[in-house]
């Protein structure tokens, strides 16, 4: 394997490493919102979730880069901050993650929310516990196997995008160059050998994790 | 009356209302009586604070929970209470010991009362403190929560049908724990049920609940007494009795004594001395205007009758009598009384076919 095809690989770790730690701090606090909201916005706001589930990442790509480009709103807010533009680099590539995969980690993490009830956070209240409290010590650790599901869920899905990539990232070895790109990369070169290497790997990957996922995660245990 | 209970709730839904205005004592069991859709359990989560009862006013101990006349309202968890639910709801996560210590270890060691072991005794779950939720059977999860609560410092403990997903093995089980709670510990317990055989072992105190409304309120034997009830608690109109086991006779019966005279029950176990709560169904009275003789009822007790009243059962009425200062109901057909010309004041014999021993 050459030295293009480990920095591909190492990048794509680093960037859904990082994607799923920020994805597990913010999608939390929605899912959570989700699970508990009697609003009316709730629809509204599962369905913007939602939507990277069914749009071509193009589309959310190409929206990114307009937001994030020079004349986009956020493009002109990390210009006044003096970060630059975010487009083509490694945290530009980490938000349009963040964006694509978030409903991959809400919805496991919502659904947890939603089986626990009302009754735990109740018996908690009545129990001396703030909701703040009782969020951390109930409600979290009875979701247990909503949070992982979406961590493992997220990781893989970051792991295995290439369109939102190439629109925000471009193909740049060391920076944006994740092992998909790679791979389209070394077809496009005819060089099917390194590219069987990689594509392999993604489907040993995938498989194992999704493996894991189905096997070891424990059915929710009942309340008591 | 600083040290009682004064809850006032008024819920409007499209399918249910419920208003109550109650005065409870701050001691002893008051049992919230009621069939299903009576409000009962509404009533119960609007005092822990799990509901907010708009223009509600709730006061405990005199302290101030709730006072929607100045906006105020002091979230469940700022409230010093105890809730035991239907379902044992423990925490599946953690061990019996950290479940109990859950609310323990949020409240201040000043106000706590009662430490672990002393509790974990109390209920006797002391051998289970290892064990996780999963492990334990039906009642011991309930007696683990009633733990929990308690150890929480509550001032008013609040049991929201704690037996009803029981089966009768466990509820007799749980019972003596219960009675144990009562006679052990100053603690004011509000206790929900539509099950008249526990209100009559547990209550000192009654509220009966129709349709969102308190219909009676008082001392345990007052509202059982009453004979203006609505028809949906006189099929089983009846009083308790506190009788003390007096003797255990040779041909297996046992003699109680209360203040009106004796009755006779199936041999017990229980030791002479000890109390007794006996309910008698009013079905089982029937009256004699002379001591009846040659006849097969052993229990017949000197009454007056206080006053009678039409009963839902076509031709009955029910009669109230005054057994020295004990009442007690007869359901009488009404040619019958016409034929004895039973009327207040009269004093009869009544005798009393049946005695259900509770406990």
């Amino acid at each position: 394997m050459e030295a293009h095809d480990l920095g591909a690989i190492w990048l794509t770790l680093k960037l859904a490493t990082v994607v799923t730690v920020l994805l597990l701090i913010v999608g939390t606090p929605i899912a959570w919102w989700l699970a508990r909201t009697r609003s009316r916005l709730k629809g509204t706001v599962g369905a913007i979730v939602a939507l990277p589930l069914v749009l071509p990442p193009t589309v959310l790509g190409f929206y990114l880069l307009v937001m994030m480009g020079p004349n986009g709103p956020i493009g002109q807010m990390t210009q006044a901050l003096g970060i630059g533009l975010l487009p083509f680099t490694f945290p530009g590539l980490v938000i349009a993650s963040v964006f694509y995969s978030l409903p991959f980690v809400v919805q496991p993490i919502q659904n947890a929310f939603e089986a626990i009830g009302e009754r735990p956070l109740e018996v908690a209240a009545t129990l001396r516990a703030s909701p703040w409290d009782a969020f951390w010590s109930v409600a979290v650790p009875l979701a247990k196997p909503g949070f992982l599901s979406g961590a493992i869920l997220g990781f893989a899905h970051t792991v295995g995008e290439f369109g939102i990539v190439l629109m925000i990232g471009g193909n740049i070895p060391g920076k944006t160059r994740v092992v998909s790109v790679q791979i389209y990369d070394h077809v496009e070169a005819l060089e099917y050998a390194q590219a069987h290497w990689l594509a392999g790997g993604m489907v040993l990957f995938s498989f194992v994790v999704l493996f894991a996922l189905y096997t070891f995660n424990p059915a929710r245990r009942k309340l008591a | 009356m600083s040290d009682g209970i004064r809850a006032r709730f008024r819920v409007d839904r499209k399918d249910f209302a419920l208003d109550v205005d109650l005065s409870l004592p701050g001691r002893g069991i008051t049992a919230l009586f009621g069939h299903s859709g009576s409000g009962k359990t509404t009533c119960l989560r609007a005092l822990a604070g799990l509901e907010r009862a708009p223009g509600g006013y709730c006061a405990i101990g005199g302290e101030v929970w709730q006072d929607e006349t100045r906006g105020l309202f002091v979230p469940t968890h700022r409230r010093a209470l105890g809730v035991v639910f239907q379902e044992a709801s423990l925490f599946p996560h953690l061990s019996v010991r950290r479940n109990m210590e859950f609310g323990q270890k949020r409240t201040l060691t000043a106000t706590n009362r009662f430490s672990l072991p002393e509790v974990a005794d109390l209920l006797g779950i002391a051998a289970l403190l290892d064990r996780s939720p999963g492990e334990l059977s039906g009642g011991e999860r309930q007696r683990v929560a009633i733990a929990r609560a308690l150890l929480a410092a509550p001032q008013i403990l609040l049991m929201d049908e704690p037996l009803a997903a029981l089966d009768l093995k466990r509820k007799l089980e749980i019972l003596p724990y219960l009675e144990r709670l009562h006679r052990e510990l100053a603690l004011p317990i509000i206790y929900v049920s539509h099950s008249p055989d526990e209100v009559a072992r547990l209550a000192d105190h009654l509220v009966l609940l129709d349709q969102g409304r308190a219909v009676a309120c008082g001392p345990l034997n007052d509202v059982l007494a009453r004979i203006d009830l609505p028809a949906t608690f006189a099929d089983d109109a009846g009083v308790v009795i506190e009788a003390q086991v007096a003797e255990h006779e040779a041909d297996d019966l046992t003699r109680l004594e209360f203040p009106g005279g004796h009755i006779y029950v199936s041999r017990r176990h229980e030791a002479p001395g000890t109390l007794l709560r006996c309910r008698i169904h009013a079905r089982d009275v029937s009256l004699a205007l002379i001591p009846p003789q040659q006849t097969s009822i052993l229990n017949c007790v000197a009454a007056t009758v206080v006053e009678l009243a039409p009963t839902d059962t076509p031709g009955h009425v029910l009669v109230r009598l005054d057994v020295a200062g004990n009442p007690l109901l007869a359901r009488i057909t009404r040619r019958s009384a016409e034929k004895l010309a039973i009327r207040p004041g009269l004093a009869l014999r009544a005798q009393i076919k049946a005695v259900a021993l509770l406990g």
